[in-house]
């Protein structure tokens, strides 16, 4: 086939989109999630094909022998400007969520596609108000769950939140209610995420393309200064491995996000790695050494006061018990580094393998 | 797992026995609800009714720690049927004609009144785990955390030679890791019957390797278990220990005699986060560095060796653990802790381990690895024994029966099991001390079946003293019927709640893992406390 001029090869059942993709084709949606079956909802994508009277959908389109696509014309680009001032015009554009001038502009604390409709806002330099009528969407802010903001007002019905929760999460919490302008995203009987069988996963929050839901947790954090920072890792809980972003501002963690391309979740966590970060700078840190004085009463030491005294009392039982009255117990939530070091203290210092980790309980 | 993470989307027939995955691992059990979705045959063998088990097609509630029992019965039944992967057995086995002798003796009939399921059921599961082409088997500490954990293992290792589902993909033996880094503990060498890369401790090269490079004569013979290395602190034979990021008191069984044996220590060196039940007891409490903080390495139950790194500074005057211990090893004098880094310390590793020889800190940016890694070129190891044994063929193993170290009785009627929540993470130092983690779960709750409840003289919220041949904890009564009749069920999550003070009846005899999920109680209602 052909896009843009440029010839390809594409796998069997690969979509025009997913072969633009491979070439780079900056091709806008709105609906789509790599991970997500075809939706072919938000007609962003769509894409000429020779022979055809009317664009296609791209993401829900085949390729085919000797298919020539275009993927940028100037029709396709009026239409998708058109679009995206159609949809934007359904949200309410005041309040907290859209700063004035720059349409759909949210928080990029709120998730980590949240960007979405605002950066292909500023790419299509839609005009706010071109289109005026009612907004569609019904925030819940009755929803008091403290992880998940449910602010529907920036619902621009992609359906994102509903697919990724019944196709990848498997918890089929959420559901569409509604037809056409009215549609709502509800869970059973229309209550509160608490009450249906949401499990707080946070995977609707990370791949909403507008922020309508959000992050509570990292909202907290917007009046902070500084700008946002991602870095890599791995989530600190079971032994699944989920790769994640810790999101700063500063000094301060104020989110964490998935990572999409990680090899154990593809942008999947559950409650905990995406919710229960925040020991990390709780005020109940151990911040200095601790000693035990004559008192029996742990007082506050120096690095240097309270390693002498903890090689002191190896050092001691070894005398005057022998190696084998020297134990290590490893942690399995540290990382190698530390195991590591561990056993060596043992085996280096001692001659024994009296070394374990947690692994027994 | 033998198999990595992605093949869990890919069996014809899963057989999940003893692990609750939507909660314990609920990343994972994602790729197991599509693969249930996409048409694989799920049956799910747990003595509780959990989440997993209303996507099965075959949900077998046996009786806690009954399943030796199950397992045998299922091989029983695959060798009578002739299901069995004859090429596979000939080729990369021995031993399958003395199993099939053992086994004729463990009828369905003979295991259904232990398990307290009926026959019918265990030849079912027998033919939907065997008869698929791709067939694979994951668990948790419910097959581990028994007296009988390592014949549960093995029975395991048993279904899959039988059938021909090792070394391919989309099936295998996946026991999933309950913690972000344990597999790498055991990686490093943290257990004391092996050096780094799993090299055996009583292998005279190894030792006399490990003595060189360490710079100390080390005797080849294995260690002792922390188990064990507790018992010999209760009798004032251990006097001194190290525990790094563990809180002892709070997650290990017999409460009572973990807590007496670290106050009968002349010395106990603490390195730990947060103030808890373990480090009250120290001599020395050591700040580490969290989550968050620390550059380094985790290796998942996948086997692949990721990078974590910090992205905030440290708390206070909080240290990395590697420097940590270092500076206590350079304080007793001894030579190679002179590390500046965590890539220091983990490129030392990958030269000293076999499994990680072809790895070093730059290569595993992003996590690209599985182990083993034997060298440069090598592209590492998602499945497991595709080419054979690591020790020749695969051996059968002949297993028996055998009780709980503790049964029922009229002392102790009630079966107790214990485990973990979605919404709680271990003993909650991390994630007890999230915002917003109490509106899911705010306190521990025993759960019982509401057929019990009225049985037991308790009330629906009301409060229950659980007693065992060990101790007595107090907590609020949930009526769920997510357990059985006869068995009831709690985490050990919350402070409030110290259930290891009942656990610890017996130990696994090889790896001394206490059976955590097997504790016969009396359960009586009680005043809330105080």
């Amino acid at each position: 086939m052909t896009i843009d001029g440029q010839k390809v090869d594409f796998a069997p059942g690969e979509t025009i989109y997913e072969v633009a993709r491979r070439l780079d084709r900056d091709v806008p949606t709105l609906c789509y999630d790599p991970r997500l079956e075809p939706f072919g909802a938000c007609r962003l994508c769509v894409v000429e094909i020779e022979g055809q009277a009317r664009p296609v959908a791209s993401c829900t389109t085949k390729a085919t022998a000797g298919m020539v696509v275009r993927t940028v014309t100037d029709a396709l680009e009026a239409h998708r400007r058109t679009l995206l001032e159609l949809v934007i015009s359904e949200n309410r554009d005041s309040g907290d969520a859209f700063g004035a001038g720059t349409p759909a502009h949210v928080d990029p604390l709120r998730g980590a596609s949240s960007q979405e409709l605002s950066t292909l806002a500023a790419r299509y330099r839609v005009r706010p108000g071109r289109h005026a009528g009612a907004h569609s969407g019904h925030s819940r802010r009755d929803d008091d769950n403290p992880f998940i903001l449910r602010d529907y007002d920036l619902c621009i019905s992609c359906y994102r939140c509903v697919r990724v929760c019944d196709e990848r999460e498997g918890d089929h919490a959420i559901h569409v209610g509604g037809r056409g302008f009215e549609s709502r995203i509800l869970t059973e009987f229309e209550g509160h995420l608490a009450d249906s069988s949401c499990t707080f996963c946070g995977q609707c929050v990370q791949t909403c393309p507008t922020g309508a839901l959000a992050d509570k947790k990292a909202l907290r954090a917007v009046d902070l200064p500084g700008e946002l920072t991602k870095t890599r890792t791995i989530c600190p809980y079971c032994g699944v491995g989920c790769s994640v972003d810790i999101v700063t501002k500063g000094d301060r963690m104020v989110a964490v996000q998935p990572a999409f391309d990680g090899p154990a979740n593809e942008g999947a966590l559950c409650v905990k790695g995406q919710f229960a970060w925040d020991h990390v700078q709780h005020d109940e840190r151990l911040r200095t050494p601790l000693v035990r004085g004559a008192d029996g009463v742990q007082r506050p030491a120096t690095w240097d006061e309270a390693l002498d005294r903890a090689a002191d009392g190896f050092r001691r039982a070894a005398a005057e018990h022998g190696a084998k009255a020297v134990y290590a117990i490893a942690s399995g939530r540290a990382p190698h580094e530390s195991a590591y070091t561990i056993q060596k203290f043992i085996r280096a210092g001692f001659g024994t393998n009296y070394i374990d980790n947690c692994s027994r309980a | 797992m033998s198999n990595p993470l992605a093949d869990m989307e890919k069996p014809d027939a899963i057989l999940c026995i003893g692990t609750n995955m939507t909660e314990c691992h609920p990343v994972a059990a994602t790729r197991l609800k599509r693969a249930v979705a996409k048409g694989a045959r799920l049956v799910v063998a747990d003595p509780r009714r959990i989440p997993l088990a209303d996507l099965a097609e075959l949900y077998l509630p046996i009786r806690v720690g009954s399943d030796t029992a199950l397992l045998l019965a299922m091989a029983h039944v695959i060798a009578e049927e002739g299901l069995v992967d004859e090429a596979f057995i000939a080729e990369r086995t021995v031993g399958y004609q003395t199993l099939r002798e053992h086994l004729r003796q463990f009828t369905p009939d003979w295991a259904a009144p232990i398990c307290r399921v009926s026959p019918a059921h265990i030849a079912k599961a027998a033919r939907i785990y065997a008869g698929a082409g791709r067939a694979a088997i994951y668990y948790t500490l419910g097959i581990t955390e028994h007296i009988c954990g390592v014949d549960n293992v093995q029975s395991l290792c048993n279904l899959a030679l039988m059938t021909g589902n090792l070394g391919k993909e989309g099936a295998g033996i996946n026991p999933m890791r309950g913690q972000n880094n344990i597999q790498g503990a055991g990686d490093c060498g943290a257990l004391p019957v092996n050096f780094p890369g799993y090299q055996p401790c009583d292998d005279p090269e190894a030792a006399a390797r490990f003595s060189q490079l360490y710079g100390r004569e080390i005797a080849p013979e294995r260690g002792i278990t922390k188990v064990h290395a507790l018992d010999l602190a209760a009798e004032g034979r251990m006097k001194a220990m190290l525990i790094c990021g563990e809180n002892t008191v709070v997650s290990d069984p017999d409460r009572n005699h973990c807590e007496h044996a670290l106050r009968n220590l002349d010395h106990l060196v603490v390195v730990d986060l947060f103030p808890n039940e373990t480090t009250a007891l120290a001599d020395v409490v050591l700040p580490a560095t969290a989550w968050g903080e620390t550059d380094g390495v985790y290796t998942n139950t996948e086997r692949r060796v990721q990078r974590v790194r910090a992205a905030v500074p440290p708390q206070g005057d909080a240290r990395p653990d590697w420097w940590i211990v270092s500076q206590l090893a350079r304080r007793l004098g001894l030579a190679g802790f002179d590390y500046e880094s965590a890539k220091d310390v983990f490129n030392e590793l990958c030269s000293v381990s076999p499994t990680y020889a072809g790895l070093d800190w730059d290569r595993i940016d992003r996590g690209e690895y599985q182990w083993p890694v034997p060298d440069k070129d090598h592209p590492g190891t998602p499945i497991l024994h595709r080419d054979g044994f690591k020790n020749g063929r695969g051996r059968f193993n002949m297993i028996t029966y055998r009780d709980p170290a503790e049964v029922v009785d009229d002392e102790y009627p009630v079966w107790l099991t214990t485990g973990r929540r979605l919404e709680a993470y271990h003993t909650r130092t991390m994630s007890g001390r999230a915002a917003g983690m109490d509106y899911l779960l705010s306190e521990e709750s025993l759960e019982v079946h509401p057929d019990d409840v009225a049985t037991l003289g308790l009330v629906d919220g009301g409060f229950a003293r659980v007693t065992s041949r060990r101790g007595s904890v107090v907590l609020r009564v949930r009526a769920d019927d997510t357990s059985p009749r006869g068995t009831v069920f709690c985490s050990f999550s919350f402070g409030d709640v110290p259930v290891n003070v009942l656990t610890g009846g017996g130990y696994d005899p090889v790896t001394f893992t206490a059976e955590l999920k097997v504790c016969p109680v009396r359960v009586e209602p009680a005043e809330p406390p105080a």
